[in-house]
């Protein structure tokens, strides 16, 4: 089912999850209107033969090799593992990628699936903006028209993502309906599909929406974690005693994770947005703190009021920054393989802090979420212990955002 | 029989096609809309659907969209939504009542207690967008067991394969969206939506309503003649929401579109 064992999974639990319909469990499935039901049979048909296709994956792996400039390193933060005391932690540096983050793995992916189903027009939703740019970029390569939809507010946040995106010739369409985020941007991108879905292909920037995109978007984001699972090993001699990754639709840490899902002896941390607190009730930590539900083609958690209507969230990080997760995730809390906690933007903003002054890197603020929780394991370990933590982007497209934090003009 | 069921049954005899006007419920206030269902069954129609508001309504335009806000900001839930039906009962035990909406809510509240309480308030059928068949199993179940029945959304990109599926599952009557796209696109092609009718009547004996596109007394005397039910709402919302700060005159003015499009319907429909 997924891209070959060798290639996409090489562990006892790859390839029994999600089912044929895409479940994990009780979660996932595809819980849209019926006019899409159609083209997801499509886009699971087109995958699974990509998958058995050695030269989409030849060329794949090659487009990862020569454009998005992998393998990214797996470094040791020596300095920053000495002062915070306890483990080493070793950094995947996804940030190093073409366009700053882990998006790509996947965009270039989908968008080779797009042309194999000759779709000329690729859709796309965006929070941060770096999935669109991530989008953007592929179809610029491949001279594939692209629309990505993006909340006003976010747009306002993030608008110099909002210009490469138009320098790369894609449009950008200002989503206005409910909160005007993330959430409503992909409301918007599922109607668009709905309208145009014999020539479009939506690629979704996240191990969320409904089948195949939560299995299609982990296998292609998996490289994380087997060239990770590969350098420990190298690097340490060892596999490491705990994967730690932010999530807030979970493509990074499911990238990351999935690949040690046989690893019995490590530990998986997905560290949630906890914004101004859990008990603010500002925050965007599904797995947390909300229930069951579904949302956006998928049965996740998600915050959710009693009435069944979907909560406003609140994270400085506005990748993070949506009221759902993939389901996958949901599962993996389930039954316990993996262990989800959170970390507010104050405790977020130390470690992009942190890790800038020490190590001169600056990492993104959703990354920073993964940072300040590896930070606070690594000081109850000791210094024979291992933690990879995903530096999943890099910050600079958050330095506005940090220094209005601190009153400062840029 | 189910209230559906029968009210086809009678319509049928008559040789008309029955008209389904679509209000969201609670746009602009819960009072509103209860005169607003009444007046709509004196304009002429048979069946009504509620529109069950959302936060995040991913198959409707920007009418049905803005709708949803306006019940949202008066904090309209579903809870609410079957006080509503409960109470236009008190005055009606003989139009059908179905809701159309989005499956969290119900999911939030528990498909059991759902069902529980939507019986014995008087719901007659449940349209869930975003529940096709493959994850519907259970639901039905949970429906048919209190005599409510699940109505399904057949699609211009629906197979005959899929037909099939759907038709097995649904009950009261089948609903085809006429078009690829969002509630209220302008669109309409009379002659697909005919083939695609003629094709599914093949395969099922359920009645079928055609939705989507149906702006006026000319749109629906066409759809009317070649299907069971017509289905009419962002043409209805759009006269709503023109009236939302004339709450008074909505149960009057609204319901005129509806007796336009009844005549017209059943003049083109009219035994020669």
């Amino acid at each position: 089912m997924q891209i070959s064992q060798s290639r996409m999974g090489d562990n006892a639990l790859a390839g029994r999850f999600p089912d044929e319909h895409g479940h994990f469990g009780v979660y996932g499935g595809q819980f849209v209107a019926e006019t899409l039901m159609r083209p997801l049979q499509e886009l699971c048909e087109a995958y699974e033969q990509c998958c058995n296709d050695l030269s989409f994956l030849t060329e794949f792996e090659e487009d990862l090799k020569q454009y998005v400039g992998r393998p990214s390193p797996l470094y040791l933060a020596k300095r920053w593992s000495t002062q915070i005391g306890g483990a080493r932690i070793y950094l995947k540096r996804e940030d190093l990628n073409h366009t700053g983050a882990h998006k790509i793995n996947n965009t270039v992916g989908q968008a080779l699936l797009a042309i194999r189903m000759g779709k000329r027009r690729v859709i796309a939703e965006t929070g941060a903006g770096q999935h669109g740019v991530a989008a953007a970029t592929v179809a610029a390569r491949l001279g594939l028209e692209c629309v990505v939809y993006m909340g006003e507010t976010d747009m306002e946040r993030q608008a110099i993502n909002v210009y490469r995106m138009k320098l790369l010739g894609a449009r950008v369409v200002p989503v206005t309906s409910g909160s005007r985020t993330l959430k409503d941007a992909l409301n918007e991108a599922l109607r668009d599909w709905v309208t145009n879905v014999d020539e479009t292909f939506y690629i979704i920037g996240s191990v969320a929406g409904p089948h195949p995109y939560p299995r299609m978007v982990r296998d292609f984001q998996s490289v994380i974690g087997r060239e990770a699972r590969a350098q420990i090993l190298e690097q340490a001699g060892r596999l490491p005693d705990a994967l730690v990754a932010c999530v807030g639709g979970g493509s990074n840490a499911m990238g990351l994770f999935y690949p040690f899902l046989g690893d019995s002896e490590v530990a998986l941390f997905g560290i949630e947005a906890a914004g101004e607190g859990i008990e603010t009730a500002r925050h965007a930590a599904p797995l947390c703190a909300g229930r069951p539900g579904v949302l956006h083609g998928n049965r996740t958690y998600l915050m959710t009021d009693d009435d069944g209507q979907i909560l406003a969230t609140h994270s400085i990080s506005a990748g993070l920054d949506y009221p759902g997760v993939g389901p996958e995730h949901a599962w993996l809390k389930d039954t316990g393989r993996a262990t989800y906690a959170s970390v507010t933007d104050g405790e977020a903003l130390q470690a992009f802090h942190g890790l800038t002054r020490t190590e001169g890197i600056i990492p993104a603020l959703e990354s920073s979420h993964a940072l300040a929780y590896a930070g606070s394991l690594a000081k109850a370990m000791s210094s024979d212990q291992v933690i990879i933590v995903n530096l999943s982007g890099r910050g600079d497209k958050d330095i506005h955002t940090v220094a209005s934090q601190e009153g400062i003009p840029v | 029989m189910s209230r559906i069921t029968g009210c086809f049954q009678r319509l049928q005899e008559a040789r008309r096609c029955a008209l389904i006007p679509f209000v969201t419920a609670g746009d602009p206030d819960l009072s509103v809309t209860l005169p607003l269902m009444h007046a709509l069954v004196t304009a002429g129609a048979n069946i009504i659907e509620l529109g069950v508001p959302f936060s995040d309504p991913m198959a409707d335009g920007p009418v049905i969209q803005r709708a949803n806000e306006r019940a949202l900001a008066r904090q309209v839930s579903l809870r609410k939504v079957l006080g509503l039906v409960k109470a236009f009962r008190a005055h009606d035990v003989e139009t059908p009542v179905v809701l159309m909406g989005y499956l969290n809510p119900i999911e939030v509240m528990g498909y059991d207690a759902f069902s529980d309480m939507a019986a014995g308030v008087g719901v007659d059928g449940v349209i869930t967008v975003d529940l096709p068949p493959e994850e519907a199993e259970i639901f039905v179940r949970t429906m048919q067991h209190r005599s409510i029945d699940p109505i399904f959304l057949l699609a211009p990109t629906s197979n005959r394969a899929r037909i099939a599926q759907i038709c097995a599952l649904a009950r009261g009557f089948v609903y085809y969206v006429s078009l690829k796209g969002v509630t209220g696109a302008a669109h309409l092609d009379v002659e697909s939506v005919a083939n695609k009718v003629y094709e599914i009547r093949e395969i099922t004996d359920l009645p079928i309503g055609v939705g989507f596109g149906i702006r006026d007394a000319e749109s629906a005397a066409r759809i009317g003649a070649i299907s069971d039910a017509v289905v009419v709402g962002s043409a209805l919302v759009q006269r709503v929401e023109a009236l939302r700060h004339r709450w008074e005159v909505i149960p009057e003015e609204v319901p005129l579109l509806i007796s336009e499009m009844r005549r017209a319907m059943d003049h083109g429909r009219s035994p020669r």
